[in-house]
């Protein structure tokens, strides 16, 4: 997986099998050392990506009495696709590290939802990085790996397992099921959709004017941690879960079409002669044409955090998305969604942030000349 | 181990109590207060300095002599109000030093700078500068097994009176010389959960004893009929484990792993509140396990600053930040009780000896190196 490009890996990039997802802040107010984790950083998550240890000393080069430099746990295993991109929340633009110029000016906190139950121990933080990998142990190496780095200077504030895609990323692949058991993000923007990517995906330099150029090429990045209520519905009938969704379970076809990918028509009629899509229907609510032509990238995992002490599985979506500005894409989505949408009923959103990826690297570049710019 | 050295240990165990006197040769008189510090003089000539501290104060005093980084070449603990005590220190570097009491004993101390002239030795060998490493780190745990064992004895007649509510304010202090000198004491597999062992972790066929027992009596259980019976225990225990302490002989690699060690300690049953489920005063055992580890890498200072100065500053600089913290939480002379603390301020003592810790692991790696 190259790591240095016009655009950071791990967003357009073939949704992988796993992912490792963490949330920092910055513990230290000196932004010498902010600055120089961001330098040893881009180096390890360089060498991991190929599949290299996270140091020249490695797991076992230092020595009998040295602290092993790379713990180990991926000795032996491929690279298995591993990106690992990076991104920062609005809070590090405050007044510590004299980023406040550079701040860009579409990063700034989500506005609150109609029935979000947020846990803060879930939601923001300065920092965030996000592993992808097919094999969870090397997703998992990378995320452990860096975070040792930077204690002292990073603090993790909360991580996401994500054990399984639910989001294609391009047309070489399936769509693959979220926990409801249904296809999700059929209609996702794909990598070979360059001109939706430049709309919808990339910021434009002239988003992004003055001190904060330095976020042309980048991406917004939005986690929200969407518990489900699996249990209540399993119990639901396959009609109703269907209608719920506005798509066939086994297929995912739009309702009154036959195929995963036929135009959606919300005018088709049912076997009731109503419209065979609700206009509350999830698929309708979320859909470009009914939010003045917004569209996102999706690329979410299903996760399950053991269980919730009352016998019910803690289990979900941890959906991410990227976007040229989540408050003309994602918020007016979410509005929609939150006030409207039936599966409501079945979901509860337990974290959020938003954090902004900077644009890939170049030749010797490294995040925190990037971030602050200057060596 | 030098002569010095040996006569310092056998001076701190003792309760000499000479008329002050500030002649050449003589003893240095140190008049210590609630709120002062008096050393009569500020500058002696290298070798054996002995001073004679007088505690004019109402609260129990405690004498230091630091050389850079609080490197500690010598000290006298527990000197109650009213009382005198004379204690030597063997310098042989000259050059500026600090001197401190510590009335109440907590905090940084009332400090003063103190002289040492006379010529610079030869530099020394890495192997004389780990050599005296570890002297100077067995003179600290050997006085700490001293207090340990006074300590361990008050604790012990107290509990036998009945009294209950004096026994258990003295508890965290008492256990907190174990604390500090933890990876020797615990190296002493037979004694150690004897003394130390905590009731889930009690091996079959063996019976809870020792200071959590006695604590959970305190705490919760209420005397029992036992409850006298394991006191005398512990003190039968103690004593043999002072003995062996004091004898036991070290090397520079143990300083290096034995200050990580401690750390470990703090962040896998201090910070958790597990050591100390019934009282709840695990910040007392963190201070003491943070002092103990700061000891050994003090000891080792001058080998470190040749091999590794940015490591040295990058060790001060989180001890002292980790330092600050836990200073935060001090509540008149001891702590907020573990219960008292919210996750939040958990994380905070987390994230800040995690970046201690990262640092003192890299000592073992140098002193191997040589």
């Amino acid at each position: 997986m190259p790591f240095r490009g016009v655009h950071q890996a791990g967003i357009v990039t073939a949704a992988q099998g796993r992912m490792h997802f963490v949330a920092l802040d910055v513990v230290s107010d000196d932004p010498q050392r902010l600055r120089d984790l961001l330098k040893a950083w881009t180096i390890a998550a360089e060498r991991m990506t190929y599949g290299a240890e996270a140091a020249p000393g490695g797991a076992v080069g230092g020595g009998p009495w040295d602290v092993p430099e790379d713990t180990g746990e991926a000795l032996g295993l491929p690279p298995s696709a591993l990106s690992i991109t990076i991104g920062y929340g609005p809070s590090l633009f405050d007044s510590r590290f004299g980023l406040a110029d550079r701040r860009p000016a579409a990063l700034r906190e989500l506005p609150a939802f109609l029935g979000d139950d947020l846990d803060p121990a879930r939601s923001g933080g300065d920092l965030c990085i996000q592993a992808c990998a097919n094999d969870p142990q090397v997703a998992v190496h990378a995320v452990r790996n860096l975070i040792r780095m930077g204690l002292g200077t990073v603090s993790v504030r909360w991580s996401q397992l994500g054990f399984g895609r639910t989001s294609a990323t391009s047309r070489a692949q399936q769509t693959p099921r979220n926990l409801f058991g249904f296809k999700d993000g059929t209609a996702n923007i794909m990598a070979e959709d360059t001109a939706a990517l430049d709309t919808h995906v990339w910021i434009a330099p002239a988003d992004v004017p003055g001190p904060a150029a330095w976020a042309a090429g980048g991406s917004y990045l939005v986690a929200r941690r969407i518990r489900m209520h699996i249990e209540v519905w399993d119990r639901t009938p396959l009609r109703e879960q269907e209608v719920i969704f506005g798509r066939g379970k086994l297929e995912g076809q739009p309702l009154g079409q036959k195929a995963e990918r036929d135009i959606i028509d919300f005018a088709a009629p049912g076997p009731d002669g109503q419209p065979a899509i609700a206009d509350v229907a999830h698929v309708a609510l979320a859909h470009e044409s009914n939010l003045g032509g917004v569209r996102i990238l999706r690329r979410g995992y299903n996760f399950t955090d053991g269980s919730d002490g009352q016998g019910h599985l803690d289990a979900g979506l941890f959906f991410v998305a990227f976007m040229r500005d989540a408050h003309r894409q994602f918020v007016p989505m979410q509005r929609a969604l939150a006030s409207k949408d039936v599966l409501n009923e079945y979901i509860e959103h337990t974290g959020s942030a938003l954090f902004v990826c900077p644009p890939g690297l170049s030749g010797e570049q490294d995040w925190g000349t990037q971030l602050f710019g200057r060596a | 181990m030098t002569t010095g050295a040996l006569l310092a240990l056998a001076a701190c165990g003792g309760g000499a109590d000479p008329a002050p006197s500030t002649g050449v040769g003589g003893p240095i008189a140190v008049v210590a207060t609630d709120t002062e510090c008096r050393v009569a003089v500020t500058t002696a000539p290298a070798g054996t300095i002995t001073f004679a501290i007088t505690n004019q104060g109402t609260k129990l005093n405690e004498f230091y002599v630091y050389a850079e980084g609080d490197r500690i070449m010598g000290e006298v603990e527990n000197v109650g109000a009213g009382l005198s005590r004379e204690f030597h220190v063997e310098i042989r570097e000259p050059g500026t030093y600090e001197t401190a009491c510590k009335p109440g004993m907590v905090g940084d101390g009332i400090r003063a700078a103190f002289t040492v002239t006379g010529d610079a030795p030869a530099a020394r060998s890495d192997n004389e500068l780990l050599a005296q490493a570890v002297t100077g780190y067995h003179r600290w745990v050997s006085a700490q097994a001293d207090e340990f064992l006074t300590e361990t004895g008050k604790f012990v007649t107290l509990v036998k009176a009945g009294e209950v509510e004096k026994a258990k304010a003295l508890y965290p202090t008492a256990r907190s010389y174990w604390e500090r000198i933890e990876p020797v004491a615990e190296s002493f597999a037979d004694l150690d959960p004897l003394i130390d062992g905590r009731e889930d972790v009690v091996a079959e066929g063996m019976e809870f004893t020792g200071y959590h027992r006695l604590e959970k009596d305190l705490w919760v259980d209420g005397l029992q009929a036992d409850t006298n019976a394991m006191a005398d225990r512990l003190l039968a225990d103690v004593t043999q484990l002072v003995t062996k302490v004091k004898a036991t002989e070290l090397n520079a690699l143990q300083l290096a792993n034995g200050s990580k060690a401690l750390l470990d300690e703090i962040a896998t049953g201090k910070i958790t509140g597990e050591e100390e489920r019934y009282s709840h005063t695990d910040l007392w055992d963190f201070e003491a396990n943070f002092e103990g580890s700061k000891a050994a890498i003090a000891q080792l200072r001058p080998f470190l600053e040749d091999k590794d100065p940015q490591l040295v500053a990058a060790i001060d600089a989180s001890s002292t930040a980790l330092g600050e913290l836990l200073e935060s939480y001090r509540v008149g002379d001891g702590f907020a009780l573990y219960t008292d603390l919210t996750p939040a301020d958990i994380k905070k003592l987390t994230d800040s000896l995690d970046d201690f810790a990262e640092q003192v692991a890299k000592v073992a790696g140098i002193v191997a190196a040589g």
